[in-house]
């Protein structure tokens, strides 16, 4: 017989161990009841697991058989498996290696002054002043822009002729009167100008983590720290660092994926330039403009590994620290 | 990307049907525009129209010089799927087009709009077409798609008849034998000029070589230049198609050739064409804004309507927009066509362009599909759609017709180049991998532009051999 559970039972949590480790007994594939529980428990998690098949596995699975043939998208060619071809082409392509280049420059840079500068903004958000929440709403507002509308904002404030940063830089004695500088065309400013609109863009969504992290630290910590005689220095150091370490990791995590990916900001500001091109724009340049769904795939394949080694690296260092 | 303000017969129309303008006064500019009796009679017919409805701001009806064509058959029943042109300013138009096929025939006809960019286009209808969708039944496909789409299309030469497309045209669409598309509008590139600029400097008329017009640019320049937004000459030099296209024109114009010549042979790796890039790279951050290396059309349309640029290279649809009323330049300038190179060989050279009409071999309406296609390249249809669009007829009898003529007065001058003098670019000996081979270029060109690739010499050579990559698998 199956047991009954009532509300009731469920609201204490003494009862709740102790109908899991029932359930635990039951469980095993060995009775009748227990494979009932586990034929419903598959049941359950049924639709759950067709959509991550149909939505992840499957595609996933697809990339990694397209990127052994020579498939091309809509085309009449007789495919082919090419084994690993598109791999070996792929790693002696110049072009791969630049964008390679400046991802991992754009991400590095982006993802660091976007750490220290979520964290400034936490920390003065976390501190107790007037209009604090009006402040914290405000800052939100470049996270809220959709990112081609704030790739095209600064295209404009970055404008050689009509640009108020030329304008406001030769106001201010910065730059010569008439001079017309290229922020995003210049080859030499151009990467660095793409991770300033992106560190303007995502600061506020890495201090709202922080944020998020710095509200869990108990204030007894510091009150002890206060009356043991330490700076707000030693404190920052000692208590604050530690505390809301495993936030920004998760924090780092999450923009570190994004910037590898980044896409749409700098496809709105450069297309396919060579000199702002970063992985996911020669993936879908080959993808896309060259039909070559083959070699894309094989692209794509490998962000993906980057992209998976890096949450292992990451996921090593939240498992070292909850040790 | 193609916008295009309403043209000087367009304007009339508009202040007919309103009744803002007296009928004697209609007649008038319809004279001075040299209308003919059957045109004034469509713009008279709708005298007042709007005040009679007591709604003054109604405009004119979109599709208005449309004639539809006697021959059309009885579709009673079929309903039709077809993508012509974008939701924007054109959108009218084309729902007007598809609105008149359906009322004839009995038809209903869905105007999908398709999207801005042509890149994107191209991705949705491979997507289309790979999974054989019988969804659409007629799609507008670019001058430099039939080889892509060549496999997915319906033959279309049993619905040429009698009409006298231009030959140029006919060549391009046909792939194997196959007619993939109907030739439907053209486009070419034009040299736009301020005259005011070249009168003050006395220069006598517009350049007849790039190294010309580097010199007057640059002496213009220089007298503006307490005007810090001013350009000498504006271009397309971003990574994408429209570089493709304006590069072509300095190589081919210089005798350097067309990337890849019909035999399939890569010649992009000669003198001449490097020579042309030389002095291309040589505009950028001199008479050139250095931001030109990100420019597409509209960017670089901007800087020249905004009054501030001397020379510049664009598509025909910006005449219509610069001599808009409200333009800054719209008494002040002119098109020509584009300056020659020098050495052997050299020649004006414009890149053509334009939009076939496509039917899909997945539609499960293909005898409708294809009346719908020679509907809309009917003689009626391309003159009302260049009366009213500005849009470039395929068939050369319409750059006689005096209605055109006045909507679009340069049509007439540059007859030539539209009619058979525009370079093509290589999409028929390059067939499906075209977009690999303007791929490799344009980012070749952009990255010598802007500087990325210091050694030109190299970079050509690296070009030519990738392009011989791809062309060893067509």
């Amino acid at each position: 017989m199956e047991p009954e559970i009532t509300a009731g039972e469920i609201a204490k949590p003494a009862v709740i161990v102790s109908e899991r480790k029932r359930f635990a007994a039951l469980a095993g594939p060995k009775t009748a009841v227990g494979r009932q529980q586990e034929r419903l428990g598959w049941l359950l998690v049924l639709p759950s697991l067709i959509v991550v098949f149909a939505v992840a596995i499957y595609p996933l699975y697809e990339t990694f058989r397209l990127s052994f043939t020579n498939t091309r998208l809509a085309s009449a060619r007789e495919v082919q498996n090419v084994g690993w071809e598109n791999y070996r082409r792929l790693l002696e392509d110049d072009q791969w290696w630049t964008a390679m280049r400046n991802t991992l420059i754009f991400t590095v840079s982006s993802v660091a002054l976007e750490a220290i500068l979520g964290m400034v903004v936490a920390l003065t958000i976390h501190s107790q002043f007037k209009g604090r929440g009006l402040v914290r709403t405000s800052m939100l507002v470049p996270w809220a822009i959709p990112t081609v509308v704030s790739s095209l904002l600064w295209s404009w404030m970055l404008h050689d002729r009509y640009g108020v940063i030329n304008s406001i830089a030769i106001r201010l004695g910065l730059m010569d009167e008439g001079r017309n500088f290229a922020w995003v065309a210049n080859t030499s400013t151009s990467l660095m100008a793409v991770v300033a609109i992106d560190v303007w863009k995502t600061t506020p969504f890495m201090a709202l983590l922080i944020l998020a992290g710095l509200q869990i630290i108990p204030g007894d910590v510091y009150e002890a720290s206060y009356v043991d005689g330490a700076s707000k220095w030693q404190q920052f150091w000692q208590i604050t660092l530690p505390l809301v370490k495993p936030a920004l990791l998760v924090a780092l995590i999450f923009r570190t994926m994004d910037s590898f990916r980044v896409f749409d900001l700098i496809y709105v500001l450069k297309q396919g330039a060579t000199d702002t091109m970063t992985v996911a724009i020669y993936t879908q340049q080959v993808l896309i403009q060259s039909s070559r769904l083959g070699a894309g795939s094989a692209a794509a394949v490998v962000i993906f590994v980057c992209i998976g080694l890096m949450v292992l690296g990451y996921s090593r260092l939240i498992t070292v620290e909850e040790g | 990307m193609i916008r295009y303000l309403p043209n000087p017969v367009n304007e009339l129309m508009k202040e007919s049907f309103n009744g803002t303008m007296s009928r004697r006064d209609v007649i008038k500019r319809g004279g001075a525009l040299g209308l003919s009796a059957t045109m004034m009679g469509t713009i008279l017919g709708s005298y007042g129209a709007a005040a009679q409805d007591a709604s003054p701001s109604v405009e004119q009806p979109a599709g208005w010089s449309i004639t539809v064509p006697a021959d059309l058959p009885d579709l009673t029943g079929v309903t039709l799927n077809v993508q012509l042109g974008d939701d924007g300013v054109g959108a009218p138009f084309d729902q007007a087009c598809c609105d008149k096929f359906a009322e004839a025939t009995g038809s209903t006809v869905n105007f999908i709009p398709g999207a801005q960019s042509a890149t994107e286009r191209l991705t949705f209808l491979q997507q289309t077409m790979a999974a054989q969708s019988s969804d659409l039944d007629m799609a507008q496909i670019d001058i430099i798609w039939p080889g892509i789409f060549a496999s997915h299309a319906v033959d279309l030469s049993d619905q040429v008849g009698d009409l006298d497309f231009f030959e140029r045209l006919m060549e391009n669409n046909t792939v194997d034998g196959k007619l993939v598309g109907l030739p439907w509008f053209t486009d070419a590139g034009l040299l736009y000029y301020r005259t005011d600029l070249l009168e003050q400097n006395g220069f006598e008329g517009p350049p007849a070589t790039w190294q010309e017009l580097t010199d007057m640019a640059t002496t213009i320049a220089e007298g503006e230049a307490a005007n810090s937004a001013f350009a000498g000459f504006t271009f397309q030099g971003g990574a994408y198609e429209g570089l493709t296209c304006n590069a072509l024109e300095w190589q081919y114009s210089n005798g350097g050739g067309s990337i890849v010549e019909a035999d399939g042979t890569v010649s992009v790796n000669n003198d001449q064409a490097k020579a042309a890039l030389e002095l291309a790279r040589s505009w950028v951050g001199t008479i050139a804004p250095e931001a030109v290396t990100g420019y597409k059309e509209e960017d670089s349309r901007a800087v020249w309507q905004g009054g501030n640029c001397a020379f510049h290279r664009n598509w025909p649809y910006a005449y219509s927009l610069s001599a808009a009323a409200d333009s800054v330049i719209k008494d002040v300038f002119a098109i020509t066509q584009l300056p020659a190179g020098e050495g052997e060989g050299a020649t004006s050279a414009a890149t053509l362009g334009g939009w076939q009409t496509f039917v899909p071999a997945y539609s499960e309406n293909q005898d409708a599909a294809k009346a719908f296609a020679k509907y809309l390249v009917s003689p009626e249809l391309q003159r009302a759609r260049a009366i009213e669009r500005a849009n470039l007829p395929t068939l050369g009898s319409l750059y006689e017709d005096p209605d055109v003529l006045a909507a679009n007065p340069f049509f007439g001058e540059l007859f030539e180049t539209f009619s058979g003098g525009a370079v093509v670019r290589p999409s028929t000996p390059s067939a499906d991998l075209y977009g690999e081979v303007s791929l490799e270029y344009f980012t070749a060109v952009n990255e010598i532009l802007s500087g990325q690739a210091e050694d030109i010499n190299s970079r050509v050579e690296d070009l030519a051999a990738s392009l011989e990559d791809i062309m060893a698998d067509v």
